[in-house]
């Protein structure tokens, strides 16, 4: 079942978009680049160009070149916008501090997010970059786009930015970096209306979700990421666009535990495909791999002779429950002990593939280090089925963001508020019941506190009772 | 740091178009700064959410959450993007003068 948008699309043409000629886009020579000098001093940048990696340096001096040849009438903002990007960093690092001024607040109407403001404190110096406004672009649901797609959003960005674009920042967005505030209302209205393309989320808000490849091209993928992504975007359209949160919030999906897009680690609420019943065995194939008629890992090792297989020493072995063994030649796996660590199933693809009851696992409060360090997801919801229109999951959105707009500081990440509140009271929002999948070593550290009504007989118990026999 | 002249007003601005300093704030900035900011007409529901604004601002020197102003306003954010298109942290922040948020509102 391929994924289909609900909405019709529109096919760009970079033919009928194009806003610069052949001679336009190729207007310098690879002589002229070996020649080329930056109207600033910058050892310390073309440092960054040795040695055998790619280098934004060297990205950049292609685009100055470039601008430097177009026409002045081909570009809204200075000729000199790269330069001056190049003349600052250096000044930077001469400093050791940024020229960056702090804060800064732009946007396009009808949007609070999506803009960041940026602005330099050395204006007289590099007066090309006074303004330098980067905009998020929601990336197309796991970075499918073609190059017609691609083409046209950088003749867009050369004629109304600097011309330069991250791809793609950590959230997944396009990013368009540098340019004046007048031009945020026209390239919103390209994008908008010509294109068909959406800002992404910056500030208070929802971050733009992203996905990974899914089922459009993995066969592990427990859930349809991209149909999910899509979906949710669209439904929290206010959420991504209009800031009304305590501190950013981010959606990822994964299609199965190896987690392509690094979910667990990166996003408020992780969705993990995972699967209910029992991981499907071919003997056949499992023979097939004991016997070195199939590679192991798809052949992904075999730049050297690592040796015959082992299956003992490379799977079984690695098991982190230790629930797979060898019966009579058969391969056996306890699977209620499995823990979807995707080990055995990576390494025998072919003989190995997740079960076929599938949905997908709900994890909360990942986030990167401001306060209390960097955090994993932690798993609250063990199972799920996902079915558009996904009604089930945005129940579950919806509490977790009723209780954190009431509930979370200013700038408090939902995995602070769980710490701070503790995981009973989370648990105790979207009404579930503690379950042992929550906990790393259930069979080691079980910590929980029972309520009286819990437990059945409830108990009775007095403080001053137990206080006459103990000491505070 | 630039200077706009209105009505026999003058204003320091920064680069957002922000005013250097709440006391120098006055009706006809309201009138000045409202084409910048994409409003038409000043309404009174309008003056809600900038009375709010700044009543919050007197009293705690800094502005609201969002939460809160649409809270106490009664108007949804979608509302109040209505009223105030380039937000209520861009948009309804600087026609009342208040200093330029920097993670609230």
């Amino acid at each position: 079942m391929a994924f289909e948008p609900k909405e019709p699309q529109k096919k760009l043409k970079y033919k009928e978009l194009r806003i610069y000629s052949d001679e336009e886009l190729n207007n310098y020579t690879e002589e002229e680049l070996k020649d080329f000098k930056c109207k600033h001093d910058i050892p310390d940048l073309d440092e960054l160009e040795k040695g055998p990696w790619p280098s934004f340096v060297a990205d950049a001096k292609r685009e100055a070149l470039h601008r430097r040849k177009l026409a002045e009438d081909r570009m809204m903002v200075g000729r000199d916008v790269v330069e001056d990007l190049m003349g600052i960093l250096q000044l930077s690092f001469d400093h050791g501090e940024t020229h960056w001024k702090h804060g800064g607040i732009v946007g396009v109407f009808g949007y609070g997010g999506g803009v960041i403001g940026r602005y330099s404190d050395v204006p007289e110096q590099f007066p090309s970059i006074v303004h330098f406004h980067t905009l998020r672009v929601n990336q197309p649901n796991s970075k499918f786009y073609n190059t017609d797609y691609l083409r046209t959003l950088c003749d867009l960005w050369e004629y109304r930015g600097s011309g330069m674009l991250n791809m793609h920042g950590s959230t997944g967005d396009i990013i368009f970096l540098g340019t004046t505030t007048e031009q945020l209302e026209p390239v919103f209205y390209e994008l908008g209306h010509v294109l068909q393309q959406d800002l992404g989320g910056s500030g208070s808000n929802l971050r733009t979700p992203s996905c990974c490849l899914g089922k459009a091209r993995c066969e592990w993928s427990c859930i349809d990421t991209q149909d999910m992504c899509y979906e949710l975007t669209h439904f929290y359209q206010d959420e991504l666009h209009r800031p009304a949160f305590p501190y950013k919030f981010k959606f990822k999906f994964d299609g199965c535990p190896n987690g392509c897009v690094a979910s667990i680690a990166r996003a408020d609420m992780s969705f993990i495909g995972t699967w209910k019943d029992n991981i499907r065995i071919d003997q056949e194939a499992v023979q097939a791999y004991i016997g070195g008629e199939l590679k192991p890992n798809a052949g992904a090792h075999s730049g050297r002779d690592w040796g015959k297989f082992d299956i003992q020493k490379e799977v079984i072995n690695l098991c982190p429950t230790k629930c797979m063994w060898m019966e009579d030649g058969k391969l056996m796996i306890d699977n209620k002990e499995c823990v979807r660590c995707m080990h055995c199933i990576n390494v025998m693809p072919r003989a190995l593939r997740p079960g076929s009851d599938t949905g997908c696992s709900i994890l909360c409060g990942g986030k990167a280090p401001i306060l209390e360090g960097a955090q994993m997801s932690m798993l609250t919801i063990p199972f799920m089925k996902c079915e558009p229109p996904y009604d089930n999951i945005k129940d579950v959105v919806d509490k977790i963001w009723d209780w954190w707009m009431e509930e979370g500081r200013n700038r408090e990440r939902l995995g602070e508020l769980i710490q701070r509140h503790g995981v009973p009271k989370f648990l105790e929002i979207l009404d579930i019941p503690p379950m042992p999948q929550m906990v790393t070593e259930p069979r080691s550290n079980p910590y929980i506190f029972w309520k009286e009504e819990d437990v059945e007989g409830g108990w009775k118990r007095s403080i001053e009772d137990y206080r006459a026999r103990h000491k505070r | 740091m630039a200077t706009v002249e209105f009505k026999g007003h003058t204003w320091t601005i920064d680069e957002d178009g922000f005013i250097d300093d709440f006391n120098n704030w006055n009706e006809d900035w309201v009138e000045y700064v409202k084409g910048t900011e994409g409003i038409n007409e000043i309404t009174d529901e309008h003056w809600k959410v900038i009375k709010y604004l700044q009543d919050y601002y007197k009293q705690y020197g800094l502005a609201p959450m969002i939460r809160l102003l649409t809270k106490k306003t009664g108007f949804k954010l979608k509302y109040i993007y209505e009223l105030f298109p380039s937000g209520p942290a861009k948009g309804a922040c600087k026609v009342a003068g208040l200093p330029k948020p920097t993670g609230c509102v």
